[in-house]
Formats: structure tokens, C-alpha cells, sequence
């Protein structure tokens, strides 16, 4: 920039696509970290019950199969036993690949507990290791784990919002978006670079565009809480009336302060079964428990609609009658259209409706999108090297400050998340808070990449972390097989798709980071980039 | 010629408070507007606050004066705001 005087009087010639490279750059480089980050942590959460499994391999295989009225017998003993006056008591019915185990929660007038999974046959916990799982690891791209939900909140609402901005002015700037999408100039350094991202972003972007809209949705009252606020007030009476008139069915009461025992819940579930078929029951909520304005919601399970608002009937909970029938939120039916809509976009977000293939279209549109991500930042770089090399003087800060992010963060994440898994399977079993040391044992890793990739030429550094990160997930079969009974030779003859599936996934991604380490070894190309030398050679 | 520095602070600033301004007015608008039960308006206001947001930041960048866009999105904010709590008659 030279002379403000300059930049008034050029201001009205700027192009409108300018602008939109401008504000597109910006975007993306001021959160493309984060965004990585967000991306790749929940794109591994569309694995997140198989991982679950991984990480605690001495559980018993799934209990979806066992009748919904057994496990609820043995659940609702535990709660009253533990918690009769509580105002709210949740159960989770195991129904599929998402819930393979029961789970429940409660909230009370003064505490509440937080939601544990037990065993259907006894109602106690299970005797395993203790770890955050697959859920701890899709649950990092929102709450970025070691953040106050406070700070998490704004930060990945912004960085989503960045996301929005990024895809919209991306679209902008490439206006021939079929054209470049066929285009494709390997081996020519920026071109290739420009290129690849560009057909990243097109390749998915309607998912890119959903998972992004989706996401601040899902944030949306947190992130613009003044709307609520306009109508309801900012006290918490007012935020749970709002949550009652727009969730809520119709027919829930107040607890009335007299005391009336729970109607049997067994009529009830063969009520739910006759109208969702067996094994269909996903929640069971109920209201004030003990009290005469007691009510019990059944939910039906959402494996059958990408929307998260299936039926839900609503039980008097003193008389056992059924009182109101929910119709899914998103059909004509429905009485919400707005919450139609949301439950709809969460639905698409979550994807816990997707059967197997769909759920591996997931996984790779979200591999996309961290590749999408991970190419912008490094594109930048290669931009900038360009420029420095046609003027005097040597990189900027900004630029080698990038550089080293890059290679830290893009291939040291990956690398992070192995030491998860590491440390699931090497951390002794009676070590204190064993499951944070797990989640400390994936950003020291982490940390100790962003430290190689300060002190290494991003060059080399780049090429020294892919061969880290193949030996990091190549050899995580080989840590299964020494430190479980479910590890390959077991778990394909068995037909376990679960253990078998993880075991090959994480071996396809040393595989793949075998390759690219070898690449960026041998050939001088991917050098060549950061020497100014031949970069001016090539724009000459 | 780049935007850097300053320039880019400049808009940086409006788009995203002078944005988040708008997207929380146009929400709040929509819930007067839209003629359901409140319940429902405020989660449709939240919903398409957000597109408003995008526009918003968009808008600022292409038009590149940070006064003038500070001036119209508040000016647009306060009008959509106080029109929609109107038209839920939470004003008067």
C-alpha cells in the first residue's frame, strides 16, 4: 500500500471481484486454522461410535437387540434409586449404530448429572477404561476442548461465519466454477495449487455450504441470543419459556406439588411399538417423575428420515393415557415450519440417519473440506513467496510465520490425533483423570509438531511430519493386535466391521501419508516452490 | 492494490459488528413480521439471521467505504429492529 491519497482515488476503480478476493483471503486467513481444525475433528466424528468402540474394546458387543421394555425396567430403578426427586429423568434406548448402548441423564431442582452409559443388563457402569472416545473427538470441533463454552461458542460461530463468507466470495471470484472444475495443471506449483482448491471447494460444496449454514444454526441461539432476547427478555424464565413454546409439545404442565405414582411405563412402550415397530424407541423423557402433571415423551427413532424431529407421543405419567400425538417436524403435518427447517439442516449436519456408504460420503466430503481448508493457507503462502521474490528484500514475518503454521498445523494435527489413539491403547489403566491424559497426550503431540515445524525449513518439515504421521497411523493395526483380542486377523475373519473398519482406515491414512512424505522426499518440486530463484523463473 | 493493514481493519470492522448488527435486526424484524406463534418466528428470525450476516460482510467489502457502511447498516439496524418489535407490539 503506498500513499493513502493513492488508495482514495482508486478505491471506485476497484472490481467488484477484487474486492471478493480481497475479503475472501482475509476470511480464510484469518480463521483457516480453526476452520482446519473444526473440519477435521468433526469429520471423525462421523465415525464417532466406531471409534467409541476402539477405545474401549473390552465392552460387549452392542445391545440393540434387547426388548425396549426389559432395559427400561432395569433403568428406571437406577433412577429412582438415585435420583427420585429429580424434576427431569432422560433415558436412551439402544436402537442402532448410534446408540449401542442405553444412556441416561437426569436434572434436578438443585443439581443434575451428566449423561452416562450404562450396561442395559444391570444399569451400572461398565467395567472399562476410562476414556473420552470417539465422542470426546467429535465433540473438539465445537467446544475446542480445553475453551470455556463461553469462548468456544464465539470462536468456531465466527470461524463458521468466516466459512459462509469464504464459500460465498469463493464462488464470486470463480465464476467459470464448471470450467475450472474440469481444470487441472499438475506439477506447475501454484497453478496446481490454485487449481486443486478450487476443485476442493467445488467438488463438495453443497455439502461445504450445508455443513457451514448447519453449523451456525446449531450455534444460533448463542451466537445471536438478542433475537430471543427481544421477545422474551434475557432472564433464564424467559430463555426456557422460549425453549418450551418452540420445542415442546403441546400438553406439558407444571408440576402440580402433589404427589401421584408413575404409571407403568410397559403399556406405554407397547403402545410406542405398535405404532414405530420394535426396537423403534430412541427417548423416553420424563417430566416431574412422582408428580400428578407427571408427563412421559417417547421419541421415535431418526434412522428412517434425515430430520432429527421424528413422532413423539406424550403420556399423562400419573395415568398412563395417551394424551398428544407430535407428527415429525418436518412434514406438512407439522405445526412448525421454522422448526421443520431446523431440524431438517441439523439432521443433514449430524448425518446420524446415514447408512454405511453414506455415512463413508460424509467422511470424505469432510476430508474435502479440510483439504480445502489446508490448500487456501498453503496456496497463500506460495502467492506470497511469489511477490517477495519479485520485489527487494527478503519474506515478510507474516509469510514465514504462515509457512510454519501450515506444515505445524495441517500435518501436525493429524499426528495429534493418532497420539489419541496411542494413548488410548499405551496410558497404564489405573492413571488418574486417564481420559485427559489422552486428550494432553494428543495437543502435546501436537504442540511438539508446531515446535518441529519453527525450527525445520517448511520444506523439510512438511515432509519429516507426513513420515511421522504414516508411522502414527500405519502401525496403529499393529497396536491393536498387541494391546486387544479385536484386532485384524480377528475382527475380518469375525465379519466386525466395527474394529476391522477402523483398523484399515487408520492403515489407509499411513498408507497415504507414506506416499505424500515419499513424494515431497524425492521430488524437488514441492522446494522449488519456496526458492525464490525459480519462482521468478516461472512467472517470467 | 491490496488490502492491508489499516484498509483492511477499516472494513473488517463493519462488516463483522456492523454485520452482526444487522443479522440480529433482520431476525428480530422477521419475528414481527412472520405471522405465527412467537415461539416459532423467533426460531425462524434466528435461522435466516445469518444469511443476512454473509450479506452483510459482503456487502461492506464490495462497496469498500468503511463510514458509509458503518452509517447505512446501523441506520438499517435500528429501523429493521424497532419495525419488527412494533409489529409485535412490544414497543408501545
Amino acid at each position: 500500500m503506498k500513499g493513502t491519497e493513492n488508495s482514495q482515488v482508486a478505491v471506485p476503480a476497484l472490481g467488484f471481484r477484487q474486492s471478493m478476493t480481497g475479503l475472501h483471503t482475509w476470511a480464510g486467513l484469518a480463521l483457516g486454522w480453526v476452520l482446519y481444525f473444526i473440519f477435521l475433528t468433526g469429520t471423525a466424528g462421523y465415525f464417532d461410535t466406531e471409534i467409541d468402540r476402539w477405545m474401549q474394546p473390552e465392552l460387549p458387543a452392542p445391545q440393540i437387540d434387547l426388548p425396549a421394555a426389559d432395559t427400561v425396567t432395569v433403568l428406571l430403578a437406577r433412577l429412582q434409586r438415585e435420583a427420585p426427586a429429580a424434576e427431569r429423568w432422560f433415558i436412551t434406548l439402544p436402537a442402532d449404530r448410534n446408540t449401542p448402548y442405553p444412556q441416561f441423564f437426569w436434572q434436578g431442582a438443585s443439581s443434575s448429572s451428566s449423561r452416562l452409559t450404562v450396561d442395559a443388563t444391570s444399569g451400572e457402569a461398565f467395567t472399562a477404561r476410562d476414556t473420552g472416545g470417539g465422542q470426546l473427538l467429535y465433540q473438539m470441533h465445537w467446544r475446542l476442548h480445553y475453551l470455556p463454552r463461553s469462548l468456544s461458542n464465539p470462536v468456531v460461530g465466527f470461524a463458521t461465519l468466516f466459512m459462509l463468507v469464504a464459500l460465498i466470495t469463493g464462488v464470486i471470484i470463480h465464476k467459470k466454477i464448471f470450467r475450472d472444475f474440469f481444470t487441472f495443471r499438475p506439477g506447475k506449483g501454484r497453478r496446481a495449487w490454485q487449481d486443486a482448491h478450487t476443485a476442493l471447494g467445488v467438488v463438495a460444496l453443497p455439502f461445504h455450504l450445508m455443513i457451514t449454514y448447519s453449523g451456525l444454526i446449531l450455534l444460533g441461539f448463542s451466537l445471536m441470543p438478542l433475537v430471543v432476547a427481544a421477545y422474551y427478555g434475557t432472564d433464564p424464565k424467559g430463555r426456557q419459556q422460549f425453549i418450551a413454546d418452540a420445542f415442546d409439545p403441546p400438553g406439558l404442565l407444571e408440576p402440580a406439588g402433589v404427589a401421584a405414582p408413575l404409571a407403568p411405563l410397559g403399556p406405554m412402550i407397547a403402545t410406542a411399538e405398535r405404532r414405530w415397530g420394535e426396537g423403534r424407541i430412541l427417548f423416553i423423557d420424563i417430566r416431574h417423575p412422582g408428580d400428578r402433571n407427571a408427563r412421559v415423551l417417547f421419541h421415535e427413532n431418526t434412522d428412517d428420515s434425515v430430520s432429527t424431529g421424528r413422532e413423539q407421543l406424550v403420556f399423562d405419567g400419573a395415568s398412563g393415557a395417551l394424551l398428544h400425538t407430535q407428527p415429525p417436524s418436518a412434514t406438512a403435518t407439522a405445526n412448525s415450519a421454522a422448526k421443520g427447517a431446523r431440524d431438517l439442516l441439523i439432521g443433514l449436519h449430524e448425518g446420524l440417519f446415514a447408512p454405511p456408504l453414506l455415512r463413508w460420503l460424509y467422511f470424505f466430503s469432510g476430508l474435502l473440506g479440510s483439504a480445502m481448508a489446508a490448500s487456501g493457507l498453503v496456496l497463500w503462502t506460495i502467492k506470497r513467496r511469489q511477490q517477495t521474490a519479485r520485489r527487494a528484500g527478503g519474506p515478510g514475518a507474516g509469510l514465514l510465520l504462515v509457512e510454519r503454521l501450515n506444515a505445524g498445523v495441517v500435518a501436525g494435527l493429524p499426528i495429534g490425533i493418532a497420539a489419541y489413539f496411542w494413548a488410548n491403547r499405551l496410558l497404564p489403566l489405573d492413571l488418574a483423570d486417564r481420559a485427559g491424559w489422552e486428550v494432553h497426550a494428543m495437543f502435546l503431540a501436537w504442540l511438539a509438531m508446531l515446535i518441529h515445524a519453527a525450527l525445520r525449513p517448511p520444506a523439510r518439515s512438511w515432509a519429516e511430519q507426513f513420515a511421522i504421521a504414516a508411522g502414527a497411523f500405519g502401525l496403529l493395526p499393529l497396536l491393536n493386535l498387541f494391546t486387544s483380542d479385536s484386532h485384524l486377523g480377528q475382527s475380518l475373519a469375525a465379519g466386525d466391521w466395527t474394529f476391522a473398519g477402523f483398523d484399515l482406515t487408520t492403515l489407509g491414512f499411513g498408507l497415504a501419508f507414506a506416499w505424500a512424505a515419499r513424494r515431497l522426499w524425492q521430488a524437488p518440486e514441492t522446494a522449488r516452490q519456496y526458492s525464490p530463484r525459480t519462482a521468478m523463473g516461472e512467472s517470467l | 492494490m491490496e488490502l492491508t493493514g489499516w484498509r483492511l481493519l477499516a472494513l473488517a470492522a463493519p462488516a463483522l459488528l456492523g454485520g452482526y448488527a444487522l443479522a440480529t435486526a433482520s431476525g428480530i424484524f422477521l419475528v414481527g413480521l412472520l405471522p405465527v406463534p412467537l415461539g416459532e418466528a423467533v426460531l425462524a428470525g434466528n435461522l435466516l439471521g445469518f444469511a443476512c450476516y454473509a450479506v452483510a460482510v459482503i456487502w461492506v467489502f464490495a462497496l469498500r467505504r468503511p463510514v458509509r457502511a458503518w452509517l447505512q447498516l446501523l441506520l438499517a439496524s435500528g429501523i429493521l429492529a424497532a419495525s419488527g418489535l412494533l409489529l409485535r407490539g412490544q414497543l408501545l
